[in-house]
């Protein structure tokens, strides 16, 4: 993998010059926004929820091995497989061995947003397995070689055409059809024999419960129930933070995900696994890739509280404008920049900057992580790594002297002054200036503050106590 | 004018009298010098014994805000020595409060900065839960307006309700302003979304910056607002500069001025 920085400017900026694009995505997120709104007025013990599934999942983190391992044990006793990995490519060669060991080569999948961190399409497909997401947004971005720009609707980003245009290349269909019905029956006919015929299934899950040693996927569209149940091969890879102790803790988190996500009272499939079905056989993969160090991380890891909702991706301003894929991460919006870095710090260190700091996503988190501290913090952090441009910490650094000495602060405002009402045009707004690329410079003023207050108010101004620093 | 044709003698009788230290942050000292002298005036106004240390500078926000605290450390010294002698420190930016209450570290905590930090007010907040001003008798704004909270205010200190949490509905700011003859008010469709500022997100990532500013004011516009008025000049920078490329007639101003009285 390239540690390259993602330019996360540079491809908002692209998804921003396409205005269909980016007002459809813009209003689309921020309809489900208000439709979560809505819910939260319905129920008036939300916060006690949101409170209350914070609690049980901060409960549960703090003796994550212990959960874990009743877990297994009664996963176990209920006749699943469990299997542990460390990282992605464990993860990849567990998963790959129990299809061999199966003779499995068609493999359909729902969503599950671990195997997209462990990359485990590519890994299957040199072993000749053939993967087949039944997802509708997660197909077409597969499809389109993507990788999900959201965490529950990942084709957000593309419109009914572009979808139109992917099908009708994959599956012979009409390009200029614009019926989204019609678009989804294209996917059911051409999944259905996909489905029909596979060799074994694999979903996400979304919580596992330790008592009962069984686990819960919760979709809109019951891909998931067909992919688990129709072959007899059922591999579910999770990880391990969606551990919740007791079954009663369902409770607070099915109300609260859905909700969340997309302002309905609950996803219209709620399926407990509970074990292999008659003459079939059931996985259970816990996948660390990184966690259990997140988890030790005492800034950051109240992340590993996050249930996948998205909520905090349909409020955010800023990926609302800038879309997913230009997080250049699995992980995108107000959550992929405070764990994408857990993954890689140098390639997603731009990420936490990618933010106003507004504070809307801690607000509608039904977990309440505080993602915008966090964010502030990995600034922090990043810096004290040496991970911001030379220029801009230089910037910093010169700001940071100049405020300490008000002398020379004042000289460089009048300098600034100066500019401001005699440069030409062209210089302010263009490279020295990105501010004057798509907004004016503020008016010059015939005096500072500080100035009309020494003509005004003189008598009554004081030094600073001390004299000021040297440098 | 001079600052005693301002002070009407109720306003002493009535109000709580402190020494208030005045920070006027520098985008407003060198832009919207208008907002500083209506908050200097305005407290005074309202009996207050108001100083504005000559050799202040800055909050240390852009440092903080940034992730290079270290380099916050002069500015926040020099913060320090400027305003410990003051029983509340008075500043019309809720970004520069919030930095100050809430992330002022990168120096040792002494007393001094403690009492600093935990004596700083952001103008509304000062007007509403300190002074609790119940009139502004000089104040008449024929306009309608749309207000603009701030991130900082709205979501760090709280000075009125936030959508997402669904708690009952209140305004610190609403509350003032609607003590002010002649004004009405207008609703924008997302009250709560920020402004797209940000500090120096509002240069690096410029793009969804002016897109966010762009928004914000075509919604106010829409919503028939002639003026934005906002707590936070940076925001009001930031968007008046977004309106002004965009061509969206609309005006600004700073509730400071508002409330100390100006038609316009
Ligand atoms: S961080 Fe919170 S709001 Fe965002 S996806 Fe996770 S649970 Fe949902």
């Amino acid at each position: 993998m390239s540690d390259k920085p993602v330019n996360h400017a540079r491809a908002a900026e692209h998804f921003i010059e396409d205005t269909p694009h980016l007002q459809f995505h813009d209003e689309r997120l921020w309809d489900m926004r208000q439709k979560r709104d809505a819910q939260m007025h319905i129920l008036p013990e939300w916060q006690e929820l949101r409170e209350e599934a914070s609690r049980i999942k901060e409960h549960t983190l703090s003796r994550l091995p212990e959960y874990l391992e009743q877990f297994e044990t009664n996963a176990r006793k209920n006749g699943i497989h469990v299997h542990w990995a460390r990282d992605g490519a464990e993860h990849n060669r567990i998963v790959g061995e129990i299809l061999k060991a199966h003779n499995a080569r068609n493999l359909i999948k729902s969503k599950s947003m671990v195997t997209e961190e462990c990359d485990m399409r590519p890994y299957l497909a040199k072993q000749g397995v053939t993967v087949t997401e039944t997802d509708l947004g997660e197909r077409i971005q597969q499809l389109d070689d993507q990788l999900p720009s959201h965490i529950v609707v990942p084709a957000v980003h593309k419109l009914t055409a572009d979808v139109a245009k992917i099908f009708a290349k994959d599956y012979h269909t009409d390009p200029n059809i614009r019926d989204p019905h019609l678009l989804a029956e294209a996917q059911r006919q051409a999944a259905r024999p996909v489905i029909l015929h596979a060799d074994a299934g694999m979903t996400g899950g979304n919580f596992v419960v330790a008592e009962t040693g069984t686990f819960v996927v919760c979709t809109n569209e019951g891909n998931a129930d067909l992919s688990a149940t129709v072959p007899n091969l059922h591999i579910a890879t999770i990880g391990i933070e969606r551990l919740v102790p007791r079954m009663a803790d369902m409770g607070v988190f099915i109300r609260l995900l859905s909700r969340s996500a997309l302002g309905s009272p609950i996803t219209q499939y709620t399926t407990h696994f509970r074990g292999p079905q008659k003459g079939g056989e059931m996985h259970v993969v816990l996948v660390d890739n990184g966690r259990s160090a997140r988890l030790g991380m005492e800034d950051f890891w109240t992340s590993l509280k996050c249930i996948r909702c998205g909520a905090c991706m349909n409020t955010c301003p800023v990926y609302r404008r800038s879309g997913g894929l230009s997080y250049g991460a699995v992980y995108s919006g107000p959550i992929g920049a405070i764990i994408d870095p857990t993954f890689n710090e140098r390639k997603y260190s731009t990420l936490p900057y990618a933010s106003t700091l507004n504070g809307s996503c801690t607000n509608v988190c039904p977990v309440k992580i505080n993602i915008h501290e966090q964010l502030y913090k990995w600034r922090r952090v990043l810096v004290q790594h040496h991970e911001m441009p030379f220029v801009k910490r230089e910037i910093m650094h010169m700001a940071g002297k100049l405020m300490g000495q008000p002398r020379m602060y004042r000289a460089a405002i009048k300098a600034t002054e100066v500019s401001l009402s005699t440069m030409p045009r062209f210089v302010l707004y263009n490279w020295l200036n990105p501010w004057g690329k798509h907004r004016e410079n503020p008016h010059p003023v015939k005096q500072t503050f500080n100035d009309w207050y020494r003509k005004n108010r003189k008598t009554a101004a004081t030094p600073a106590a001390a004299p000021e620093t040297k440098k | 004018m001079p600052c005693a044709t301002f002070r009407p003698n109720r306003a002493e009788d009535e109000y709580p009298l402190m020494k208030i230290g005045l920070f006027i942050p520098c985008y407003i000292d060198a832009f919207y010098p208008d907002a500083g002298i209506a908050t200097l005036e305005l407290l005074e106004k309202l009996g207050q014994d108001v100083e504005y240390p000559l050799d202040q500078t800055c909050c240390g926000q852009p440092m903080g805000n940034s992730g290079c605290n270290s380099d916050a450390a002069a500015a926040e010294a020099l913060f320090v020595r400027n305003f410990a002698k003051y029983d509340k420190i008075v500043m019309p930016s809720g970004s520069c409060t919030h930095h100050v209450r809430d992330n002022f570290d990168a120096i040792p905590q002494t007393d001094e900065v403690r009492h600093v930090r935990e004596n700083t007010y952001e103008l509304v907040e000062f007007l509403h839960d300190i002074l609790k001003v119940d009139a502004f008798p000089w104040a008449e704004f024929n306009h309608t307006v749309g207000l603009h909270n701030s991130c900082g205010t709205l979501r760090a200190l709280r000075t009125a309700s936030m959508s997402e949490l669904g708690e009952k509905p209140f305004s610190k700011p609403m509350d003032l302003l609607s003590k002010v003859k002649g004004i009405r008010f207008a609703t924008p469709k997302r009250p709560d979304e920020c402004c797209g500022f940000g500090g120096t997100f509002s240069v690096t990532e410029e793009a969804v910056s002016a897109k966010m500013g762009v928004d914000k004011v075509r919604d106010h516009h829409q919503a028939g607002a002639e003026y934005i008025v906002s707590a936070d000049s940076s925001c009001i920078m930031h968007q008046q500069g977004c309106a002004e490329r965009a061509g969206v007639p609309i005006r600004f101003i700073h509730i400071a001025q508002i409330l100390n009285g100006a038609s316009q």
